[in-house]
């Protein structure tokens, strides 16, 4: 591979450009449903190619093709450079990089069972397994389950030097029951919804996950929903289970650190940021309690954000988002870093495949878990009126990231420390700032989860992307409730 | 670009490698190209060039798919393989039926030409040329430009091994630009298998005046208002509940049309056609089995005719409790490539004009008090039943009174029941190719709509 990305470098050097990179991908996939009995769709896929990135007149050009023949291979190099030729057309200034030291390396998703070594027989047997037992309760009218991997290998060499191999898998497992009777179609998910849950690990997920142990009670909960009361409107106390402060996290932090954002280069699609840069080390993002940090390394956890380089060859770091509630750091790249003042990457370029331009991503966002001892149960204990709420079911965020409105699968009322009914059809809403300075309570770290976002979408043409999401479950004061239903 | 003959060598290559019983491929890629700009600076500027190949193999009504984007002898055999092994291991399907042959699957729909050469060869200078021209909007007005400029050609092909073969190709051109003031914005977006339909002058002096035009934002009370949805809107919300006409959304009991097939649902005023040979549409004319898409009343004066069907779907439901309570029922063509857990659905989406069609600025100047939507975003469903979805206004939210636009006001958030929605509209323009950023295009008119439900206001 290294001959091929040298076809492609020496080309583009010959057409004086001042910097390139080239991503070699070759990606592999396996997706398995079943559906009320029945295997759902059953799927492999590969996808090899070549992406060429360079800077030629101070702009940017990329090309992509899955040729990887010497002829094939210099024309998308050449591709490349004839592209950035025409985007200096348009342009207020050059594109200047911030300097990162060329780097020679190898880096491997730690695992320890190969996903694809796991029979597809066993697969399914496992799925089929599931969807039997949740609709062995009666009053389920579609039961849904999924179990993905992705293995995606890559080289990386630059202009500059670098030369990176890297590997990085994934698992992904979760299922579904639905109840429908009457006017009304109920829904819970295990371990979370949209997939389930994901992360850049082996097949040992499966197992840590106690899927099949689950399934009853999951599927009696969307049964029971159906005699549950409406969730009541008005400002109470809001509980949040791990999963869905997860998503609260992804919203309305995650995306509006993106420099990108910050700086207007997602206007026509995602849109902007409230995160202005004058608001870095200035604004009370939330309270005292509230920590959040930007972490790729591995140390972190096995995130779907954790690997050992970006795709421009910068190591996976660890940066402040919020430190004891005031703002501290932006999701950053070589383009973008100088515009806060830094003299490095935060290292968070990522591309869906060898044929996207890697873009600022989230890595894993995490909310640091409280240090006094707390666990759920406690935190429920202490609570005089609140709504615990759990499982995401609807995220809606303006294109500045301050106004969202969320909905869940399952919500109980807490009355006097303890659960004193279940509540249908939650839902909560708020300004970014306003709730994160709301938070009072985090449980401790045998709480925290390191939850996968598999399906994050941004950029044009777009691109899907797995996120990290470290959380515990947490309480919030004041919390305007059910006004999705007014 | 890769031709209807080399996919059919490739085709018989597969056939040979493969010893299931039958044998279906499906081809899909192009070479397209996106110049992006931000900042009125193109800041990406990409190209590609990639094609896929799609093995489905089925042995004794067991079935799965393979893919791969290499095309030599090692490759495909190792992608039959996958293929192969992946269905050899499921246990059999009652409800797989056989792949249509040439005697069943009917003649294709015929559509109109949906190629053009002069889309198809449009280089990167031709696509920085034109944000030349809307920067240069931009610029005149002391505002910033954001958007895209995209170009394209892309093939969809299937052959089968009863001897179905089915070709499909088209181009694409696509212009989206957002203008920035200081404290507004304004949104324009256009696609047309011919970039000669598209005029990016035009698109950004209407988001520049948009912009312009919703500066220094006011806050109104959130409620119900009257509102004038431009087509953009329409499209975005309505293209939520399309999943719903799926005969299969229907067998999972997952569909908010579940009971109500044959009911007068929405407004008098609304019909709705799928319909792949509507001049103004795009797409390829058969579905993910090579039938033939059909052209279908859903909707006829507010009441809900039929669904849509694969072939396996509806014969499933033919079987089912359901088979007198959904319209009629047959394969209509509208089905995902097998095997899949979705079904089908309408992806050609036409509104029949209405009988006295009004422009935007006739509408305006009928309303006593309202708000005019540009366009809506981040939408999300909150009631699957019911068919709430929450989302946001953007780029362009202004009041309307005394038949007037009086200025910008802060985007709002809804949470407005679509059932609801399309049951209050009290006008419509002329349908219209329209294209959004949550749902798929569509032929759809600007609606004026009563009691539409703000719930909240954000900061800007």
């Amino acid at each position: 591979m290294k001959q091929v990305t040298q076809w492609a470098l020496s080309k583009a050097a010959a057409r004086d450009v001042s910097y390139a990179d080239v991503r070699i991908g070759a990606q592999q996939s396996r997706a398995l449903t079943t559906k009320n009995g029945k295997v759902g769709s059953a799927t492999e896929a590969e996808s090899v190619g070549l992406s060429v990135r360079v800077i030629a007149d101070g702009a940017w050009g990329f090309a992509a093709s899955a040729g990887l023949n010497r002829a094939a291979v210099e024309a998308t190099a050449a591709r490349a450079v004839e592209i950035a030729r025409a985007s200096a057309r348009v342009k207020q200034s050059d594109v200047c990089l911030a300097p990162e030291k060329p780097v020679v390396a190898e880096w491997t998703t730690p695992h320890k069972i190969d996903p694809f070594t796991v029979s597809v027989e066993q697969n399914i047997e496992l799925l089929l397994k599931i969807d039997a037992e949740l609709r062995s309760v009666a009053g389920i009218t579609l039961a849904e389950s999924n179990l993905n991997f992705n293995r995606e290998e890559q080289w990386f060499l630059s202009s500059e030097g670098s030369d990176i191999h890297q590997t990085k898998i994934s698992t992904g497992a979760g299922y579904a029951a639905y109840a429908f009777a009457g006017n009304e179609i109920q829904k819970r998910s295990y371990p979370n919804s949209y997939g389930g849950q994901w992360q850049n690990k082996g097949y040992e997920l499966i197992d840590e996950l106690k899927l099949l142990e689950n399934a009853k009670r999951i599927a009696e909960e969307a049964v029971a929903l159906h005699q549950a009361d409406q969730c009541p409107e008005g400002k109470f106390d809001l509980l949040l289970d791990s999963s869905q402060l997860g998503l609260q996290i992804h919203e309305s932090v995650g995306h509006p650190i993106e420099l990108d954002r910050v700086l207007g280069m997602e206007a026509n699609f995602a849109g902007t940021s409230f995160l202005t840069l004058d608001k870095l080390r200035t604004l009370r993002y939330g309270s005292d309690l509230v920590n959040v940090v930007a972490d790729a390394r591995q140390e972190h956890g096995p995130g779907l954000g954790t690997f050992g380089y970006d795709d421009e060859g910068v190591p996976a770091q660890c940066t402040p988002i919020i430190s004891n509630g005031l703002f501290t750091g932006y999701l950053s790249s070589r383009e973008t870093a100088h515009t806060i003042g830094e003299n490095r990457s935060g290292g968070t370029l990522r591309a869906e495949g060898w044929n996207r331009l890697p873009m600022i991503r989230m890595t894993n966002i995490s909310l640091l878990p409280g240090e006094p001892p707390l666990s759920l149960e406690q935190l429920i204990e202490s609570t005089v009126h609140g709504i615990l709420m759990q499982t995401n079911r609807s995220w809606s965020i303006d294109d500045k990231r301050y106004n969202f409105q969320f909905g869940c699968e399952i919500g109980w009322e807490i009355k006097n420390g303890k659960r004193a009914r279940m509540i249908k059809n939650p839902s909560y809403s708020g300004i970014t700032t306003e709730f994160w300075n709301s938070l009072d309570a985090i449980c401790s770290s045998d709480e925290w989860t390191l939850w996968g976002t598999p399906n994050c979408g941004k950029g044009q043409p777009q691109q899907v992307m797995g996120t990290g999401h470290g959380a515990a479950p947490s309480r919030f004061r004041g919390i305007k409730v059910g006004s999705a239903y007014r | 670009m890769l031709t209807e003959g080399q996919a059919g060598e490739v085709f018989d290559r597969i056939r040979k490698f493969a010893s299931a019983d039958e044998v279906e491929v499906l081809f899909s890629g192009g070479r397209s190209a996106l110049t992006r700009f931000a900042n009125n600076t193109i800041h990406q500027n990409v190209a590609e060039e990639n094609y896929a190949v799609s093995v489905r193999t089925v042995f004794g009504g067991r079935t799965a798919r393979a893919s791969t984007n290499k095309f030599d002898d090692e490759s495909l055999r190792h992608v039959v393989r996958a293929s192969e092994s992946v269905a050899k291991v499921q246990h059999p399907d009652p409800d797989l039926l056989p792949m249509p042959d040439t005697g069943g699957i009917g003649s294709p729909t015929q559509v109109p030409p949906r190629h053009f050469a002069e889309t198809a060869v449009i280089t990167p200078e031709l696509r920085a040329e034109g944000v030349r021209k809307m920067v240069g909007v931009a610029e005149r007005q002391q505002l910033t430009a954001a958007g895209v400029f995209s170009s394209g050609e892309s093939i969809d092909a299937i052959f089968n091994s009863r001897g179905v073969s089915r070709w499909h190709t088209q181009t694409s051109a696509e212009i989206s630009i957002t203008m920035l003031a200081a404290d507004s914005s304004g949104w324009q977006k256009a696609n047309s298998p011919d970039v000669a339909n598209l005029d990016a002058s035009r698109l950004a002096e209407i988001a520049a005046q948009k912009a312009r035009d919703s500066a220094h934002p006011r806050e109104i009370p959130a409620g119900k208002y009257t509102v004038i949805l431009e087509p953009a809107a329409v499209l975005d919300i309505v293209g939520f509940m399309f999943w719903d006409y799926a005969g299969m959304a229907v067998l999972d009991q997952r569909s908010f049309l579940n009971g109500r097939v044959g009911t007068k649902l929405f407004g008098e005023n609304i019909t709705i056609w799928d319909d792949v040979a509507h001049p103004l549409q795009s797409g390829s004319p058969f579905d993910g089995e090579g039938m033939p898409r059909q052209r279908l009343v859903l909707v006829e004066n507010g009441v809900v005719k039929r669904l849509v069907y694969a072939r396996g779907t509806a014969e499933r439901v033919k079987r089912s409790e359901f088979r007198d309570r959904v319209g009629p029922v047959e394969a209509t063509g509208h089905g995902f490539a097998l095997p899949n857990e979705m079904g089908e659905m309408p992806f050609n989406i036409v509104f029949a004009p209405p009988d006295d069609p009004r422009t935007v600025d006739e509408m305006v100047a009928a309303t006593e008090r309202g708000i005019l939507v540009t366009r809506l975003w981040y939408i999300r469903e909150v009631d699957p039943y019911e068919k709430i979805l929450t989302g946001m206004t953007r780029d362009g939210t202004f009041y309307m009174e005394n038949g007037r636009v009086q200025g910008g006001v802060r985007n709002f958030r809804f949470n407005q029941s679509l059932v609801q929605m399309l049951s209050n509209v009290e006008m419509m323009s002329v349908p219209q190719r329209s294209c959004g950023e949550e749902s798929f295009d569509m032929v759809v008119p600007a609606m004026k709509v009563r009691d539409f439900n703000f719930t909240e206001v954000t900061r800007f």
